[in-house]
């Protein structure tokens, strides 16, 4: 009875110090990332080269679910504000949103399964098939040569996209409440830009797609660097990170909101 | 895939980039209209601010002069002071009254101007005491009612 007991404490403490341990390793692992970004900035073609494969080849997916999701903010909001008589808000309620919450929070969603989880297949794989040691052996440090490339065009790319997806879903919303519903094309526009602050509300929305951008980078680079080298050892790394990522991605979202919104 | 397509692609990405987060600026937050130059700073003090808001409009005329930037009470006189700001490029008289309308029934609250006719202006830091306070619809209605109710009891007692 008392072993059994024991045996539980151990292994509930196993876990816990497992995870702090992890913890710690992520962290170091980051400033490892940042400390040999030399090459990655020198060398900027290395990290262009990730930003082709993170960025330029998300933006059909971040396109196309930012002009729905602006779409679907126009029907359902003119479906809400014409209750109230005040459908001209329509562009105040399209373009907030977008610009503070979806807008760097979906498109972070997507990223993080879209582009995170290709990061972390790569590098897993590199490890499993030792391309990694390899390089080590070649006196090239892997860090800099793989790792630290793909995490600045995660970094540089996320805000961008968050950009294109919040201009598109603006668009969109324009596209169904002016063009479909019959808005008041001048109000549509004239009270989005009442009341949508460049400080506030835009330059904010970009300060949390960065900080997105950076933690998914993160996450994605460590879980590949992490993984075990092995098929089930990559294919488990994937699916965290896209899991880690995305609940990452909500709390930071929280706090982040809590600063910047509370007045 | 050869580096240059690469780069091209990856500049047409930053381009694109770049242009939808200079259209939130210009078409969505309309930076271009909402920082023109420089602005002095005005005090008011008002009985009642009703709604008014940090970033509420200033107007003289119908026209947006300026933004409020700050609210807060005075602990003496129990009175709010609003502080202003205005774009330089308008100067007022010194005696224009300062009254809070709301626009259309039920919008926001803005601070108007009644421009007067003193020929000195009203200096950068100045404090006017000069205003009109906030229209409190309830004040209305319930004084409203009061004279209705007053009429009706007047009418009551003439048929007796």
């Amino acid at each position: 009875m008392v072993n059994a007991l024991r045996r539980i404490l151990e292994a509930l403490g196993r876990r816990v110090t497992g995870r702090i341990w992890r913890l710690g390793f992520a962290a170091r692992f980051l400033f490892a990332t940042l400390l040999h970004s030399g090459t990655a900035l020198k060398r900027f073609h290395l990290t262009i080269r990730e930003i082709y494969f993170t960025g330029v080849l998300s933006l059909i997916i971040i396109l196309v679910s930012g002009l729905f999701v602006g779409m679907v903010l126009g029907l359902q909001g003119y479906d809400t504000l014409q209750r109230y008589g005040s459908t001209e808000a329509l562009g105040i309620l399209v373009a907030l949103s977008l610009v503070r919450e979806l807008g760097p929070v979906v498109s972070a969603l997507l990223f993080a399964s879209r582009a995170g989880s290709a990061i972390t297949a790569e590098i897993g794989l590199m490890k499993a098939t030792e391309q990694l040691s390899a390089m080590e052996m070649m006196a090239v440090d892997p860090i800099a040569r793989v790792v630290a490339p793909r995490f600045w065009a995660g970094v540089i790319s996320m805000p961008l996209l968050a950009a294109l997806f919040s201009a598109m879903g603006i668009f969109g919303g324009y596209l169904v409440g002016v063009q479909l519903i019959g808005v008041d094309e001048g109000s549509f526009w004239s009270q989005m830009q009442a009341s949508v602050d460049f400080r506030e509300d835009i330059i904010n929305g970009v300060i949390k797609s960065f900080v997105f951008g950076v933690i998914v980078s993160w996450i994605a680079v460590f879980e590949g660097y992490d993984s075990e080298p092995t098929a089930e050892g990559v294919s488990g790394a994937t699916t965290r990170t896209v899991v880690t990522s995305s609940l990452a991605i909500l709390f930071a979202d929280f706090i982040l909101t809590a600063f910047m919104f509370r007045g | 895939m050869n580096r240059a397509t690469i780069d091209l692609w990856v500049g047409a990405f930053v381009a694109i980039g770049l242009v939808s987060l200079l259209f939130l600026a210009l078409k969505v937050g309309n930076l271009a209209a909402s920082s023109s130059g420089e602005t002095y700073r005005l005090q008011a003090e008002f009985d009642n601010i009703g709604g008014l808001k940090v970033r509420a409009p200033v107007k003289s005329a119908g026209v947006v002069v300026g933004r409020v930037a700050d609210i807060r009470l005075d602990p003496e006189s129990y009175r709010a002071v609003v502080a202003m700001n205005v774009e330089s490029r308008f100067k007022f008289p010194r005696d224009t009254i300062l009254t809070i309308n709301t626009s259309g029934l039920l919008g926001e609250q803005y601070v108007g101007f009644e421009v007067g006719g003193d020929s000195e202006l009203i200096k950068d830091g100045a404090i006017l005491k000069k205003t009109q306070s906030a229209v409190v619809l309830e004040k209305l209605i319930s004084q409203f009612m009061f004279n209705k109710a007053a009429e009706g009891g007047d009418g009551g007692s003439d048929k007796k």
